[in-house]
């Protein structure tokens, strides 16, 4: 299958004075399409790889190629649209825009792109809100929903644009053992039926185990890669 | 756009009191400002007027003799010297001596014509009677309660020439300063000309400007002096009125410190509540940038939000200073409640104080704008 990201010897300081590496010459290949799961104790590195790949951070060293394409080449403004239509995020603490409705904020990348939000548009979020179940509390502030239900609207919004990937930083980390079930359930849901590739970073063993291929890192080293069949 | 001002928005509501708070310190600045400029201008014009207003702005005399012959200067051809000459009158002035009931006192007897009025605005000023032809004189009221006239009362005048005349009095007259009321007198140019064997004489001619281009009179009268031959002598109210101009400048000067200190007080004040509220909205702004929203997007966020900040600080703050000034006008008045300094409110003041408004929004906001195109999606989200 196509690979649809590539990790070229990243690595990752942090700090002026002190240099402290983060990451270690990391080599990745991501296929399109594919379900990974990303494990590893925290402090390993693994949100710094995801907000790397991401274009949130940049590497001290090494390249991201995002559909071929090398991130570091890119203006900060292509950057943006990379972010918008390319790629999807999903955050542990879901930050949402706690001044708009759910619905509003599912529409917030679309506008984004579009600036304006059209007929269709407004149908397919809804469509999304219904995807993850929420469809009762589309008129809500997104300040008024509980965690779960902030969770699968972020969700909703990582999808509206259609983006190829899809990065989680443990989407479900203070959520309960049902909600989580649920999420990923949704999770896996869009990655079959949309073909997006998920790349989730995650504590939940059970989560991982249903991933296509398991990457560990560990003291910001890949420190074992497991494919499914 | 549409999502810059919907975020803008927004993010305005969400903070309400905030917003409010920073709306009325718009508002009051703008209104202090308009307050300002428009009290001061009224101040200047009522100034003007008092000092120059029943009067002309240039005169011209002759240099050598004690009066023109109207023959020699056309008067069409000065009118048409300069569009910004808007009345021409002339007059002759006869210095005599006036009895009524055995007392003496000095009175000019001022001969003029119907383009007195547009200049003098005598007819305003005439509080019974009118002016008639024949040998009858306009007096003030001063002598009237003072030597108890009526109308058609006799007065006798000796001229300088030691000839002596009899006039009727044919009305009267208050400018209501006493310099005036209490030597000037009037009657028709014809008959005074007639009268005092002054054929084609006058004392001089008088020119009235429109009343923005009253500060050009200096130019205005050096143009009629290089047409006049140096036979004249020309005066502009500029000329004999140097400490009131420098006091004007003053006051010009000193309202416009204080407006601008307002306005950079208002500048600073909305720059401060949109910095702190970058501070605030920086979640926001980070998740924002991370959905790809661009830098300069993220930076109209907060334009936009100086601009309708500006926008609403601008029209309350005009009503207020409007009402402020209604409020000044309607209870500073004089003892006859005409308001102390009488103040117009113009389109222009209006307009100049909205466009400081939006301007100075704007200009608070940069500072905001280019901090929150500084601002790093990954510092909020490693932050949380």
């Amino acid at each position: 299958m196509k690979n649809i990201l590539e990790i070229r010897k990243v690595n990752k300081f942090y700090g002026d004075q002190i240099k402290n590496q983060v990451l270690f010459d990391i080599n990745l290949l991501i296929e399109e399409g594919s379900f990974n799961a990303i494990i590893g104790a925290s402090g390993s590195g693994k949100s710094t790889l995801l907000n790397i790949i991401g274009s949130l951070d940049v590497p001290t060293s090494g390249e991201i190629l995002i559909g071929g394409r090398i991130e570091s080449h890119m203006t900060s403004d292509r950057l943006a649209e990379i972010r918008n239509e390319v790629l999807g995020f999903i955050f542990q603490f879901h930050y949402l825009l706690p001044e708009f409705t759910a619905l509003e904020n599912v529409l917030i990348p679309y506008q984004i792109k579009h600036g304006k939000i059209t007929k269709e548009a407004k149908q397919r979020a809804l469509e999304l809100l219904k995807e993850v179940g929420l469809e009762k509390v589309e008129n809500n502030l997104a300040s008024n929903l509980s965690g779960g239900e902030q969770q699968r609207v972020a969700i909703a919004r990582a999808l509206i644009n259609n983006p190829k990937i899809i990065l989680a930083d443990e989407p479900t980390g203070n959520l309960d053992s049902k909600t989580t079930n649920i999420i990923y359930d949704i999770l896996r849901n869009i990655n079959k039926k949309y073909n997006t590739t998920f790349l989730i970073i995650t504590h939940d063993e059970n989560i991982a185990k249903k991933a296509d291929r398991i990457i560990e890192i560990k003291d910001g080293k890949i420190f074992n890669d497991t494919k499914k069949d | 756009m549409k999502l810059s001002y919907k975020i803008a928005k927004r993010f305005l509501k969400s903070n309400k009191n905030q917003t409010v708070l920073i709306i009325l310190g718009i508002s009051v600045g703008i209104a202090v400002q308009l307050f300002i400029s428009l009290l001061i201008t009224g101040l200047q014009e009522s100034l003007i007027n008092k000092t120059i207003g029943n009067n002309s702005q240039i005169s011209i005399t002759s240099f050598t003799q004690d009066y023109i012959n109207k023959e020699e200067i056309n008067i069409n051809n000065l009118y048409n010297l300069d569009d910004k000459i808007e009345d021409i009158t002339y007059y002759l002035d006869i210095n005599s001596l006036a009895n009524i009931s055995d007392d003496n006192f000095n009175l000019i007897i001022r001969g003029i014509d119907d383009s007195y009025d547009s200049i003098y605005n005598l007819n305003k000023h005439i509080t019974s009677g009118k002016i008639k032809r024949g040998n009858y004189i306009i007096l003030s009221e001063n002598y009237k309660n003072k030597y108890n006239l009526k109308i058609n009362d006799a007065i006798k005048i000796l001229a300088n020439d030691q000839s002596t005349f009899e006039l009727k009095i044919s009305g009267f007259y208050k400018y209501g300063v006493k310099a005036l009321d209490d030597t000037l007198s009037f009657m028709n140019l014809n008959d005074a000309q007639n009268l005092f064997d002054k054929k084609n004489k006058i004392s001089s001619i008088q020119i009235g400007i429109s009343n923005k281009n009253i500060f050009q009179a200096d130019e205005i009268s050096k143009n009629i002096d290089n047409y006049l031959s140096n036979n004249y002598e020309i005066d502009n109210w500029k000329e004999n009125n140097e400490d009131l101009l420098s006091g004007l400048n003053g006051q010009s000067i000193s309202s416009i410190i204080i407006q601008i200190f307002v306005v950079v007080s208002v500048v600073l004040g909305i720059s401060s509540v949109l910095a702190i509220s970058v501070m605030q909205k920086a979640k926001q702004i980070g998740i924002l940038k991370a959905m790809g929203i661009k830098n300069k997007k993220a930076a109209s966020i907060f334009l936009i939000q100086g601009i309708i900040l500006g926008t609403l600080g601008a029209i309350i703050g005009i009503i207020l200073g409007i009402i402020l000034l209604l409020l000044f006008t309607t209870f500073a008045t004089n003892p006859d409640n005409t308001p102390i300094v009488e103040i117009t409110i113009t389109y222009i003041s209006i307009i100049t104080a909205f466009l400081v408004a939006i301007i100075s929004s704007i200009l608070a906001s940069l500072i905001p704008a280019l901090k929150s195109c500084k601002l790093n999606p990954i510092d909020i989200i490693r932050n949380n």
